[in-house]
């Protein structure tokens, strides 16, 4: 565990230091500085404007800050020869598998955490100013709803399973291939329903059989997304929470365990 | 009992798109280094030198064959807290500092946040890094990385030090210094374990040598044990210098006056030197002394390298006959 730990340290310590890491969040800061003056575009609806973009925002972002990591975080090591140094050293392949896992986990907590505090400190601004149209229209939904950080927390989870998923691909394959399936595996995973009812559409039986195959195997990314219902004021209940997070640690070990057992396995050349 | 122990270990890779073609990388290498050595693990380029320590990190799994490091199977982790690695054009996260990183490494050994930063800081301090510890790795030229490598495969005080072409990348200065800190490790009994191709190097700090070609092993041994050929031999004589040059100036490949009254002559092998040295001691000429030329490491290992390259083209004509 000890090991697990300084590895991850090091992975947060290191994407600290990037700045296309920085870019990201500072990309999602701005957008949720930015969202009351979208949120002028529709009156009535524009603290409602401003929940969903910044909340889209940390979405977004937390993706590219867990697809940009997560693919290079073992394939790069590889690539430049630095986990030559590491894997001389009395630890495991799997604890530093484990650790730079941590230490992606780590990095997207940070981001989210300081994406969740600009959002709040906008939601904050937009409530003592008066001057901001439509208040009243989204009552009795507060406008810096604690409710918010339940969807933060599902954005956290859902992107946990994605970061996992792009550092298996990142075991086996070149950076560029495991950018482009994880991105595919993110979109694919929030039309699990549409690929299970491709039926309705296709004609084909091996398309649409393939489809829901595929709908059952890839993670159901959608369950994840509680944003609209958060932003609305409708309840999300605490079961479902632990449930869907439960769902989600249960991805991550899907993705976690071949992981490992590939990088055990492979020759490092 | 051995520092490091090779049995039979063979590598095969599998190359090509669909992974048809087979590359014998090391082939049966069978190798026993005493403790205390110092080894020069010699070859040329493609010979097996980096797969060979890269099978002893367990960085890639044998095809058939083991090995083992102070008496433990190299997939030991315990084994790791006892040797140093320095990787062959050695990379590390340029994001962070030497220190830096020398501290990370300490914590993957498990020391303590103060023994860390102690070890750390004697490290950069040996390596002559210490005023620039706290700049970031990406800033580092090529001899500095080097130089933080070394640091960091010394950093746990390793009983077996593993080197793979620790003179890479090194102007003339850093070369002295690392041949300076080879021997220093050799008179605090440690093993070391150094691949290279730069045969000077090898030659001035090496206990030991195993030359790999083709991936097999073609010679190993003492240096002193080596079988080194006399290339010719070397007569120092004292007398008037028409003498000496009226004798020995036929024989002699060359005759030179080092000191008033003092000559040195080269001789060839075949005639034996001794019927020379006889008649100058006959014209009054004193012998100061005969030594043998032997061969260097270098036209050593050239010769073998040779030998195993004709036995490997003969063995294949054999087959294709």
């Amino acid at each position: 565990m000890r090991v697990i730990c300084t590895i991850a340290r090091q992975v947060l310590r290191g994407a600290v230091r990037n700045r296309v890491v920085y870019a990201a969040m500072l990309l999602a800061v701005g957008l949720a500085v930015a969202a009351p003056m979208a949120g002028r575009l529709t009156p009535g609806q524009d603290v409602k404007v401003v929940k969903d973009l910044s909340l889209a925002a940390c979405n977004l972002c937390g993706l590219f800050v867990v697809v940009f990591l997560g693919i290079r975080l073992v394939a790069r090591e590889v690539e430049q020869r630095t986990v030559d140094t590491l894997l001389s050293k009395p630890i495991r392949r799997y604890e530093f598998v484990l650790g730079q896992y941590c230490g992606l986990a780590a990095t997207l907590a940070l981001a989210l955490t300081v994406m969740t505090i600009a959002m709040y400190v906008v939601l904050g601004a937009a409530a003592w100013w008066r001057g901001v149209p439509g208040l009243a229209s989204v009552a009795p939904v507060p406008v810096a709803d604690p409710a918010l950080l339940k969807a933060v927390l599902l954005i956290f989870v859902q992107l946990a399973v994605v970061g996992a998923a792009a550092l298996c691909l990142s075991t086996f394959s070149s950076p560029v291939l495991a950018a482009v399936s994880t991105c595919g595996l993110y979109v694919a995973g929030h039309f699990g329903g549409e690929l299970r009812n491709l039926d309705e559409v296709v004609d084909s039986r091996f398309v649409t059989s393939l489809a829901a195959g595929l709908s059952y195997v890839l993670p159901d990314l959608a369950a994840f997304d509680v944003k609209a219902a958060v932003v609305h004021g409708q309840p999300v209940t605490a079961g479902y929470m632990v449930l869907t997070a439960a769902s989600g640690a249960a991805y991550i070990l899907a993705f976690l365990v071949p992981a490992l057992v590939i990088f055990t396995r492979r020759d490092l050349l | 009992m051995s520092a490091v122990r090779l049995r039979e270990l063979s590598k095969t890779f599998h190359t090509g798109f669909w992974r048809t073609r087979v590359h014998r990388a090391l082939d049966a290498v069978s190798l026993d280094v005493p403790r205390g050595a110092v080894l020069g693990y010699l070859g040329p380029n493609g010979a097996g030198k980096t797969t060979t320590l890269r099978l002893l990190m367990q960085l890639v799994h044998p095809t058939s064959g083991g090995a083992e490091i102070l008496g433990r199977p190299v997939g030991d982790v315990g084994v790791r807290r006892r040797i140093g690695f320095l990787p062959e054009a050695v990379r590390f996260h340029d994001t962070c500092t030497a220190e830096e990183f020398l501290e990370y490494v300490g914590g993957l050994f498990g020391y303590t946040v103060a023994e860390r930063r102690r070890r750390a800081a004697l490290g950069l301090d040996r390596v002559g890094i210490g005023a620039d510890r706290r700049r970031r790795l990406r800033t580092y030229s090529r001899g500095m990385l080097q130089r933080v490598g070394i640091a960091q495969a010394l950093l746990n005080d390793p009983e077996v030090v593993f080197l793979d072409e620790p003179m890479t990348g090194l102007d003339p200065l850093g070369r002295r210094e690392v041949r300076d800190l080879v021997l220093a490790l050799r008179e605090e009994g440690r093993t070391v374990f150094f691949s290279s191709h730069i045969l000077n190097d090898a030659e001035a700090v090496c206990s030991h040598v195993a030359i790999l070609n083709r991936g097999r092993l073609v010679a190993s041994g003492r240096v002193g044990d080596l079988d080194l050929r006399v290339r010719s031999w070397e007569l120092v004589a004292a007398g008037p210098g028409e003498s000496v040059q009226a004798v020995g100036g036929a024989a002699a490949r060359w005759v030179t006056r080092i000191a008033d009254g003092r000559y040195a002559l080269e001789l060839p092998v075949e005639p034996s030197p001794e019927a020379l040295a006889a008649e100058l001691a006959q014209r009054g000429i004193q012998i100061v002394s005969l030594h043998p030329r032997r061969e260097t490491l270098e036209d050593y290992f050239l010769r073998r390298v040779a030998e195993a390259a004709a036995a490997a083209i003969s063995d294949d004509e054999a087959e294709c006959a």
